[in-house]
């Protein structure tokens, strides 16, 4: 498939938008020099990688990544910032000063992926186009082949949420706790 | 659409993940650079699914199971920034030296 081909389906000019897009976020989320602006980078970059997901076919996956992170993880990261980070305006040592290294170190996992997968795969194209995969499909793997796998991450999600709490509660000293009891 | 236009694409958002969690000093920023490499592997995983059709949709399956994993490694991961950020006043990984010897 010649580039000119690839280039002539409209579905593939939502794929470069869709994707420079979210590029483009993910470079200012991890270059931003504010806290704040970088949480809110990620919003487009997932927002773009649902959209990805609906031109791969997989609508359910896309609407469970804008619940699950935008609507959730984004929440929690922005109390994490407000809670660890009084002033959110702009801070010059927010990043370390080697740059250099990490940038090639960067470049060279992105030359290696990318030359493993055109490698690969060459210009295989995709199987399904436009028909949105069914969400019975996908209850029925998870409910059945997928049943104790569900469960289990679903123990380590309850597991994780009451870790969470009792590490980030705040223990009594012991004046308070002498003020509880005598309360 | 061929499916190698999604896996360069993530590769470039795995890259630009490695580059933001070396370069990065702040914990929670630290995080959200581990939550781009974990929507690039997202990306990868449901690209294979729509290359290889699977009957189960295993592809969209495991991203759904990569998708729990990370929501509970942030809610549990910001929970120890905040224990640390209360006992050290601290967010910066750089003055986080307490178990070097």
């Amino acid at each position: 498939m010649s580039f000119a081909d690839w280039i002539s389906q409209p579905v593939n000019w939502v794929f470069l938008v869709i994707g420079l897009a979210v590029l483009v976020s993910a470079f200012r989320v991890v270059t931003s020099r504010n806290v704040v602006h970088a949480a809110l980078f990620l919003v487009g970059a997932l927002g773009g990688s649902a959209g990805l997901f609906l031109l791969l076919s997989a609508e359910f996956v896309a609407w469970v990544l804008v619940l699950v992170y935008i609507g959730a993880v984004i929440v929690l990261f922005l109390f994490g910032i407000m809670i660890t980070r009084a002033p959110t305006g702009l801070d010059e040592g927010l990043d370390s000063e080697q740059k250099v290294w990490p940038a090639l170190l960067s470049l060279a996992v992105f030359v290696t992926l990318a030359w493993g997968s055109i490698e690969a795969f060459g210009t295989n194209p995709l199987a399904t186009t436009g028909t949105p995969t069914v969400t019975e499909i996908l209850g029925e793997s998870l409910l059945g082949r997928f049943v104790i796998p569900f469960e289990m991450v679903g123990f380590v999600l309850l597991a994780a949420l009451i870790g969470g709490i009792t590490i980030a509660r705040r223990d009594l000293t012991p004046v308070e706790e002498e003020e509880r009891i005598t309360a | 659409m061929i499916v190698n236009q999604f896996l360069v694409l993530a590769a470039a958002l795995f890259a630009l993940g490695v580059y933001g969690l070396l370069v990065r000093r702040n914990i929670v920023l630290i995080l959200l650079s581990v939550e781009l490499m974990l929507n690039a592997v997202n990306i990868n995983l449901v690209a294979f699914e729509a290359m290889l059709n699977t009957p189960e949709a295993l592809g969209q399956v495991f991203a759904i199971f990569v998708i729990t994993v990370a929501a509970a490694e942030v809610g549990i991961g910001l929970a120890i920034v905040l224990m640390i950020f209360r006992n050290r006043r601290s967010a910066n990984v750089d003055e986080l030296n307490l178990m070097r010897w």
